[in-house]
């Protein structure tokens, strides 16, 4: 009983890394209808500014208040030369483009910084503590907090700033948006800024999970299921979303995989994804799509 | 009336263009008659970079070494050119047919395939053209037997071997090989064919010795391993072989020690068992064992003689300096030397010119480096005698184990035998089986001299 | 996009007829191409038919599979890799478990094996829409790639669940060579290109069109919606079959699961966007851009910069060069490259305007 409950609580954590990302792809697709296909990519570059400037000696706050300017100036760069020319397109040709984009922020980021693989700490030693008969990893717990610390910033930035009701009126009827003034792009900005520092956070947990290279990219396809499962529009979903992928896809591997003989958690998310799709295809607390004929 | 002539003419015009400029750079370059070309498909670029990077770096210290400090092999100078194959087959074969004639007068001796996917799918294409494709610590394992695979050479170390030298590292820890009988050793592989390749070996010394064999699988590219160390803790196995590749040794090393598995247990393969594999997993790294063939450090007389002759000289291929003595940089030198120790044997039999490729599988199948070679080259301790013959394609065989101490690599062993004897009928089962589909008849030993 | 009826011809077009008195039918062209494609060997050497024509062939043929899925019917897919599986497992173990059978028909059989795949796989897009599709067809590609890793009966055994064709063997003459393989490739894509093109022409294809551009219209007016998607899986399945069994076969000589991978998927994906969707020269114009590219680029930067340009940055360039290209031809020109390059031409006035006008009606 005590490993299947080790396995829950690794896999709800895993879920939180996992949820991280997907804070991400939620804040972009809550103000633009794009599904950032680069948000990997924008992991990545956001871990490797981090690192690199550490190696060259900066303070751990000098250089996240770096990484957090680049990240914001990509943002506006994006917002200005891919997003606003493509402002009335299907969403397939916005999520080509980010797939576009995402190519050439991989291709920057390791001309600029290299390919090699670089150690990320976080002062953190990831040896387990014990409560009960369970071990549970200190970083992960350390990435639970970080999560809940962002949702509650996010959920008090949506409710009680300008920007954040700005942002939900543009959600709700972006004609009556525009027509009171608020302004899109800036707004875009904004919310592509703070998809940045998202990033940030996700680029130096993952990164000191799992060391700052390539590989980090690949996380937007565990991102996806999440999204799907938990609702495209939804922060509290997307954490909903990623217990419940992160909890599934621990308990399929551990009793799933000796029956079938290998490994499952290539897919096991997409499958429970498809079966959230198809019983309910705006996920636990997204928005009912409204289909205009 | 003038549109209309125009357009083909300038579909040609485009056309001619686009053709030139693929066509020129072989037209342009122009070279020596009596120098040896030695085609290098390399990555830099890509998931797996900073694994080839410092390969690349040694192999041609050691060529410009060779060039340099010695004149050549008996006087015939090396030239080299880099092909980036990303570690991609599509790039591979297009790197292939780009050199596989040679250049400027010289033709290809042995074509390092750098990669085992690209190995692989060069494999048929190579035979025909016979260039050896030699796999330095890869490559199908089967390939051993050279009769049927006369042009594949799977030097130093097949993954049969490399497993099996790690259960006799272990054994040799735990106080002789009776004393496995009973063990648990979980092997940690990655999901593809090449972490699969070593379930037969092991499975069959599991019967021999009386150990249990538990494989894990982890999905590539494996930089999530909660899953799989938690069926770890369940089975509580006393040893854990990694057979990993890219994030996934790293990701394994956190993993173990997050899950409380003790890292000096934990020994890992041939590919897991760089700088690279370690570093980023940090602090818990220390203590973990691994498997090599070129054991990092610098203290090995050729390294004296690369710092002084090239590296001091400024001549280096390395960008990064830490990278000298690596166990990457130190794999490209024992490449470098494979290479060049197979001309020299060739030209030995068919003299002192550039050699092709028919020779250069010559040269490597009557290879020969013994303990006093190794002096003469200044690799004694780095590289392990070998000998190899029409029926063994691989050897060595052998292998050491090194232990990460939180910042270098201490060699914590001397050269580990494997069990070759016992795995040879499944090596000859399995060609035997490739042999039979493709309808290849072995070659005679006793023919080919 | 299509011009319902036959344009009226001004006096300047109907002179420009008399050029050739070739009816130039975009069918008449790919027989031309195939038959020009046919005597290239005498000119170029292995490396031009190993390394870049026979891939070129081949990435267009699977670029006409998934843009008759995604141009034309405008469902959005990434299995592509995991469809091109399907036909090469299928084809290698026809191949090898029933060998009485001759090439053409293993291969045609492995297709429609693949073909029942995306059969299957297609289910979910008479529920799901637009870019959730990418999510199911993803399942399918990790799925399907999975699958083929796992169980060593789809690679008879073999130590590294890697398969190469027995042997590749036609009307008793050996096609292991590169001609041979050549040849193989460029019959069989010759072939489906045409039928491809009459395909898109007919009934069907404008079925497929309609629902690309508005389903809930087609199926008021009668078209049937569901059975037309599965369809539309099916022969996009068949060609993506075909085009994997061509690439290990024809090609690359060995592959295991991973030449499959999401990453095939995308390439294929970035050839229809490129060469443009909703048209079958697009596939090839994308194919050659896609795979020609980062070639040209190698040798240029051999020749031009020497050594200026580390190969390795090189290739991160070449990433930024594509991502950018990517992002431009959606920006400017959705309908890709074959579309700007009509643009291009009529703009410098080499094209007459009848035969623009035929190009324009005829190839959506």
């Amino acid at each position: 009983m005590s490993f299947f409950l080790e396995t829950l609580v690794g896999g709800l954590l895993a879920g939180v890394m996992y949820a991280l990302v997907a804070i991400g792809f939620v804040l972009i697709y809550k103000a633009s209808g794009v599904f950032n296909f680069a948000q990997g990519a924008m992991v990545l570059c956001a871990a490797l500014t981090f690192v690199t400037l550490r190696e060259q000696g900066l303070s751990f706050l000098t250089a996240l208040a770096i990484a957090l300017v680049v990240m914001v100036a990509l943002a506006i760069v994006v917002e200005r030369i891919v997003l606003r020319p493509l402002i009335n397109r299907p969403p397939l040709t916005l999520f080509m483009a980010t797939l576009g984009l995402s190519f050439v922020i991989e291709g920057l980021s390791q001309f600029l910084m290299g390919a090699s693989v670089h150690e990320l700490d976080l002062g953190i030693v990831d040896v387990p503590i014990r409560i009960g008969p369970i071990l549970i990893s200190q970083l992960d717990l350390a990435a639970a907090a970080s999560a809940g610390v962002l949702v509650l910033a996010l959920s008090l930035l949506f409710s009680r700033t300008r920007i954040g009701i700005s942002l939900r009126a543009i959600a709700d009827d972006p004609q009556a948006a525009l027509s009171i003034g608020i302004r899109l792009p800036s707004l875009w900005r904004i919310v592509w800024g703070v998809a940045g520092v998202v990033s940030i956070v996700a680029g130096l947990l993952w990164g000191a999970r799992q060391g700052v290279q390539f590989a980090l990219t690949l996380v937007v396809l565990k991102a996806l299921p999440v999204l799907i499962v938990g609702g495209f529009t939804s922060i509290g979903g997307a954490i909903a979303g990623g217990f419940i992928i992160g909890a599934s896809e621990s308990l399929a591997e551990i009793y799933l995989s000796p029956l079938l003989g290998g490994s499952v958690s290539n897919w096991f998310a997409y499958a429970v994804a498809l079966v959230f799709l198809l019983i309910r295809p705006s996920g636990l607390f997204g928005e009912k799509a409204v289909e205009r004929v | 009336m003038f549109s209309r002539l125009l357009r083909p003419l300038n579909a040609a015009a485009v056309a001619a263009l686009g053709l030139a400029a693929i066509a020129a750079p072989t037209m342009l370059s122009a070279g020596s008659p009596n120098e040896q070309f030695i085609p290098l498909a390399t990555f830099r670029v890509g998931a797996y970079a900073s694994s080839g990077i410092p390969v690349w770096n040694g192999l041609i210290d050691t060529l410009r070494y060779i060039n340099e400090a010695q004149g050549g092999i008996n006087g015939v100078k090396l030239f080299w050119e880099e092909c980036e194959t990303e570690w991609q087959v599509e790039k591979g074969i297009e790197c292939y047919e780009r050199f596989r004639a040679g250049k400027d007068g010289s033709p290809v001796p042995i074509y390092l395939p750098n990669g085992d996917p690209i190995a692989k799918a060069l494999l048929q294409r190579a035979t025909a053209d016979k260039i050896a494709i030699p796999t330095l610590n890869y490559g199908p394992t089967e390939a051993i037997d050279g009769r049927i695979f006369p042009y594949a050479f799977p030097l130093m170390l097949s993954f049969y071997s490399e497993a099996s030298t790690a259960i006799n590292y272990i054994a040799q820890v735990e106080g002789g090989k009776d004393k496995l009988k009973g063990l648990k050793i979980a092997t940690l592989y990655h999901d593809s064919p090449y972490g699969k390749e070593t379930q037969a070996a092991l499975a069959l010394l599991a019967k021999h010795y009386g150990f249990e064999d538990i494989q894990i699988p982890v999905p590539h590219p494996g930089n999530d391993q909660t899953a799989q160390w938690a069926r770890i803790r369940q089975a509580k196995p006393d040893w854990v072989f990694v057979r990993g590749w890219g994030v996934m040794t790293p990701v394994a090393i956190k993993t173990a020690a997050k899950t409380g598995f003790p890292v000096d247990h934990v020994i890992g393969g041939i590919w897991s068992s760089s700088e690279e594999d370690v570093i980023p997993a940090g602090p818990v790294g220390k203590g973990y064992l691994a498997i090599t063939t070129y054991p990092a450090g610098t203290n090995f007389p050729i390294h004296a003689a690369l710092k002084k002759y090239i590296l001091d000289a400024g001549k280096s291929d390395l960008k990064d300096p830490k990278s000298f003595g690596s166990v990457y940089y130190n794999s490209g030198i024992v490449h470098a030397i494979f290479l060049t120790e197979a001309i020299r044997t060739a030209q030995a039999k068919f003299g002192n010119r550039p050699i092709n490729g028919a020779e250069g599988q010559w040269g490597l199948e009557h290879l020969k480096i013994d303990d006093k070679r190794l002096e003469e080259l200044g690799v004694s301790g780095l590289m392990q005698p070998l000998k190899l013959s029409c029926l063994d394609h691989e050897g060595g065989g052998s292998a050491k184990v090194i232990q990460w101490d939180g910042t270098k690599w201490n060699i914590v062993s001397d050269w580990i035998r494997s069990d070759r004897e016992l795995l040879r009928p499944l090596i000859d089962e399995k060609a035997a089986a490739y042999a039979k589909e493709k309808g290849i008849a072995p070659r005679d030993c006793a023919v080919s001299g | 996009m299509s011009s319902v009826t036959e344009p009226t011809l001004p006096l300047s077009a109907i002179s420009a007829r008399r050029f050739g008195d070739l009816h130039w039918t975009p069918a008449r062209a790919v027989l031309i191409g195939a038959i020009a494609l046919a005597f290239l060997p005498l000119f170029a050497g292995e490396y031009w038919l190993n390394a870049v024509l026979i891939p070129f062939l081949v990435m267009s043929l699977a670029g006409i599979g998934l843009n008759l899925l995604m141009g034309y019917t405008g469902l959005a897919s990434l299995g592509t890799g995991a469809f091109m599986a399907v036909g090469t497992y299928a084809t290698y173990n026809f191949l090898l478990r029933v060998p009485e059978l001759p090439l053409p028909i293993s291969l045609v059989f492995g297709g429609l094996i693949a073909a029942g795949a995306g059969v299957v796989f297609g289910l979910p897009s008479l529920r799901i829409k637009g870019f959730y599709l990418l999510a199911t067809t993803l399942a399918a590609q990790f799925f399907l790639e999975w699958l083929f890793n796992q169980y060593g009966w789809f690679s008879n055994y073999s130590t590294s669940n890697s398969i190469s064709a027995p042997r590749l063997a036609f009307l008793g003459r050996d096609l292991t060579g590169p001609l041979g393989r050549y040849y193989l490739t460029l019959a069989t894509a010759a072939l489906l290109t045409i039928v491809a093109i009459n395909i898109v022409r007919s009934q069907t294809g404008r079925n497929w069109m309609a629902i690309r551009d508005m389903d809930t219209a087609a199926a008021v007016i009668g078209i049937p919606v569901a059975a037309n998607k599965l369809l539309a899986f099916a022969v996009s399945s068949f060609y993506c079959g075909i085009a994997g069994a061509l690439w290990a076969f024809a090609y690359l000589g060995t592959v295991d699961a991973r030449s499959f991978n999401l990453d095939r998927s995308f390439q294929v994906m970035f050839v229809i966007i490129i060469g443009g969707m909703g048209s079958i020269a697009g596939n090839f114009v994308g194919a050659a851009f896609i795979l020609l590219l980062p070639i040209l680029i190698d040798h240029l930067a051999g020749s031009a910069f020497g050594n200026l340009i580390e190969a390795g940055q090189l290739e991160n360039l070449q990433k930024v060069l594509f991502g950018g290209l990517i992002i431009y031809l959606l920006i400017k020109e959705p309908a890709g490259l074959t579309a700007l390059f009509g643009t291009l031409r009529r703009k410098l006035g080499f094209l007459p305007r009848r035969a623009d006008a035929l190009a324009h009606s005829s190839d959506q």
